[in-house]
């Protein structure tokens, strides 16, 4: 069964310099987040996991931390280097990885986009065979020149030839990656992603509200409206 | 085998827009009505003001009939049929009211009468070769104490600009004339709405308020609308949008002749021998049932109003249901909204907490509001200016030829520009034509079994000349508005599926060309109504809902006058 490949165990020297980035600022996010939110939060993400472990048999089940319930860590290491470029952290500040956006997408795979693992995977598996074949190096080892470059071939659908291989064009793959990624950046960060609000910092959102009088109208058209810094189910009584 | 259900006097097939208002004037005549829905009651803790689940993911699918009956398209019969990616409606008591957009239009007067109006103004040679066009059964005039009574009854909000004759500028002055003001005040501008309309004005246009099912203030107990935006594809958490399980159908249950049930999946309409229908046959969980009724509704979308027919079938109705004359799944167009303008302004528009019911409309260049004689097409298209934006779908807007839409110089391009694009879509008249038209697809079926419904249709020359016309209108628009930059979509090709699909059960005098009478009722089987935009033969250059509504009381008014003709 395919399941069984994701829970893998993960040597730890193969997570790159950008998951572990991507971890601290999720730790960090959470620390910000009332206790509640926090807790209800840790509880969701754990519930898939736990429930795909006892479906294949496996009786533990990595900490929402750990590894990515998915993907393995060399599937996770070549989408957090594409997902790197799509929002990269700059001069301009924090990226998607950042905002949790793979964190996001791991999750997404065992609830809603479940549908969408068999596409992740030899979508990323085909990345990595056609940089090899048309760059000499694997997608994660080439520079972020070549890398681009690389993606705007997967983008443009020109990723073809004996060394790619995708499943069906190279531009559905990419184009579904980036609207993962798109949520996963500028999402509600109920579902894990959009870290510290680093999204709607960026667009500069000023976050959910339950009404916006006149007044706060004005004050939006003014400059002068502070952001709100909540996610939707952080209000009240919302079914999730 | 089934279980046979106790009797009722009428039976509708879906609690939506259109059968969630029939089931009240029914229901408070005193008939024994029953609502049958394959959705569930759902409410505010139901509608979190969450993008990723109201646009991406498709909320709520708790119940996913809709979605496993999605239709195939082409654009011709020559083409492959390809399995549309997702239904525009949903399954929910008061259907897909809970989500929409609430723009609650009525048409102008010309929607009625586009054959008699363009032979009148134009000459009969006008009319666009191999458009199937009739005028309606019925006048604007005739429809109008319907839509009056529906925007009182569900609370429609809006500026008039013409009643009963007397023009008001701050309307719509190419409205019919309305017998009463609206029940409540328009939804307010923001500062770029006001803009929009200060550059209307300053080309000589007459810019208004659009309508909007959305209370502005308290209306029937419940408040007004808190613009805190998610309102595209987002069920309201104030309860403000007037969704039929919020207005028509709590007050039918509450007469105690309307039994709503959920999770009822009808399959077929049963008939007798003398082709009368006797109820219709539906599934809960796995369980048959079969509602016994002395008259059926149908009231679901029109794609599924056409299965259900195409599905029926019998030795009096071999080829469906109220289908031997062969009209059921003709006539049908999807509304032509697309070939889009996107414009980029050098200042922020302030639209994050807007909802697209809320905006600024131009109907000079809609139906037959200006003189065609020196154009190629009749008909034309609304122009609207809403305010509505959600950061996820800011972060994808257009990059107006800035480059590649990811990386570092598209971050920069973001930050400065999120607030600064607007898109027009444009509704604009669109027509049936003869080869354009609803089947069952031979091949897909849904997880019973049963075929799903297959689309074949494209745009033709009239609907693009009207786009290219449109677009042009847009675009000096927005650039009277000050945009320093604009990108217009493509004119149109293939229909497909739409959140505003018409006909297929079209309503006309004439049983050679038409499935309902004037009063919605089949020429074939004189005791089965169809409700909804299925019955439309135009569909104007607005929003569908409202006609439909008004369309559904006026059937099920007439059914409760002429009730033992119809039933017995």
């Amino acid at each position: 069964m395919a399941d069984d490949k994701r829970l893998e165990g993960v040597d730890p020297s193969s997570i790159s310099r950008r998951d572990l980035l991507r971890t601290a600022g999720a730790a960090g996010a959470a620390a910000l987040l009332p206790r509640s939110v926090a807790a209800a939060e840790t509880a969701e993400a754990a519930r898939p996991v736990a429930a795909a472990a006892s479906a294949s048999g496996i009786g533990t089940a990595p900490a929402p931390s750990g590894p990515l319930m998915n993907l393995t860590a060399r599937e996770t290491e070549i989408l957090s280097a594409m997902v790197d470029r799509l929002i990269p952290s700059d001069e301009l500040g924090p990226g998607a990885l950042d905002a949790g956006a793979i964190r996001f997408i791991d999750r997404a795979l065992s609830e809603a986009e479940s549908d969408s693992v068999g596409a992740y995977r030899s979508g990323l598996a085909a990345l990595d065979r056609y940089s090899r074949y048309s760059r000499g190096a694997p997608f994660v080892e080439l520079s972020e020149t070549d890398q681009d470059s690389v993606l705007i071939d997967l983008q443009t659908g020109g990723a073809t030839g004996a060394g790619a291989g995708f499943v069906g064009s190279s531009g559905s793959f990419f184009n579904m990656v980036k609207s993962h990624t798109w949520q996963g950046t500028f999402g509600d960060p109920h579902y894990g992603g959009n870290v510290d609000f680093i999204g709607w910092d960026l667009l500069g959102y000023p976050g959910v509200r339950m009404g916006v009088s006149e007044d706060e109208q004005a004050r939006l058209e003014a400059d002068e409206l502070t952001p709100v810094r909540r996610s939707a189910y952080d209000y009240a009584t919302f079914r999730r | 085998m089934a279980t046979q259900l106790r009797g009722a006097d009428v039976v509708i097939v879906g609690m939506g827009a259109a059968g969630g208002v029939a089931a009240y004037p029914l229901a408070e005549a005193g008939l024994d009505v029953v609502g049958l829905e394959a959705g569930t009651w759902l409410d505010r803790r139901d509608f979190a003001p969450d993008e990723i689940r109201n646009n991406y993911r498709d909320w709520p699918m708790l119940i996913d009939k809709a979605e496993q009956e999605r239709p195939t398209s082409r654009a011709t019969s020559a083409t492959t049929a390809n399995r549309v990616g997702s239904h525009p409606m949903m399954n929910a008591v008061g259907g897909t009211t809970l989500h929409y957009w609430a723009q609650s239009w009525r048409l102008n007067p010309w929607d009625f009468r586009v054959v008699t109006e363009t032979a009148r103004r134009y000459g009969g040679s006008r009319i666009p070769t191999g458009s199937t066009v009739e005028d309606w059964p019925l006048t604007y005039d005739e429809l109008e104490p319907y839509y009056e009574r529906v925007e009182r009854e569900i609370g429609v909000s809006g500026q008039a600009g013409n009643v009963r004759g007397e023009i008001n500028a701050s309307g719509n002055k190419f409205e019919g004339a309305r017998s009463a003001e609206f029940p409540m005040p328009p939804l307010r501008w923001t500062a770029f709405n006001e803009r929009m309309a200060e550059a209307a004005r300053s080309q000589g246009w007459h810019p208004f308020p659009g309508p909007a099912a959305i209370n502005t203030e308290r209306y029937q107990d419940r408040r007004g609308c808190a613009y805190h935006g998610f309102c595209n594809k987002g069920g309201c958490p104030v309860d403000a949008k007037n969704a039929t399980h919020l207005t028509t159908i709590p007050k039918a249950v509450d007469t105690g002749n309307l039994r709503v049930v959920t999770q009822a999946h009808v399959t077929t309409v049963e008939v007798d021998s003398e082709g009368r229908v006797t109820g219709v046959n539906y599934l809960t969980g796995g369980t048959e049932y079969f509602q016994p009724a002395k008259v059926v509704l149908l009231a679901s979308y029109t794609y599924e109003n056409v299965r259900l027919l195409l599905l029926s079938k019998s030795q009096t109705y071999p080829e469906g249901l109220a289908n031997n004359g062969g009209q059921v799944g003709r006539h049908y167009l999807s509304h032509h909204q697309g070939a889009g303008v996107s414009a980029l302004f050098p200042y922020d528009l302030d639209a994050w907490y807007g909802l697209p019911a809320q905006g600024v409309a131009v109907d000079d260049w809609a139906d037959d509001n200006f003189d065609h004689a020196d154009q190629d097409f009749i008909g034309g298209g609304n122009l609207w200016a809403m305010s509505d934006r959600r950061p996820i779908s800011a972060a994808g807007m257009s990059t107006f030829g800035h480059g590649r839409n990811w990386g570092s110089t598209w971050k920069r391009f973001i930050r400065d520009n999120s607030d600064r694009s607007h898109y027009f879509y444009i509704q604009k008249t669109t027509l049936p034509y003869e080869d354009n038209y609803l089947d069952l697809d031979p091949t897909v079926t849904d997880p019973l079994g049963f075929p799903v419904i297959r689309i074949t249709g494209r745009y033709r020359d009239n609907e693009l000349a009207i786009a290219a016309f449109i677009q042009d209108k847009a675009e000096q628009w927005y650039r009277a508005a000050g945009a320093t930059e604009i990108v217009r979509g493509g004119l149109g090709n293939s229909m497909g599926a739409s959140t505003h699909a018409y006909g297929g059960t079209r309503m006309g005098d004439d049983a050679q060309s038409n499935v309902v009478d004037r009063w919605g009722f089949s020429h074939e089987a004189p005791n089965l109504g169809v409700l909804g935009a299925s019955v439309m033969g135009t569909s104007g250059a607005r929003n569908p809902t409202l006609t439909a509504q008004a369309l559904a009381w006026r059937t099920a008014q007439h059914l409760v006058e002429s009730w033992s003709d119809i039933s017995e």
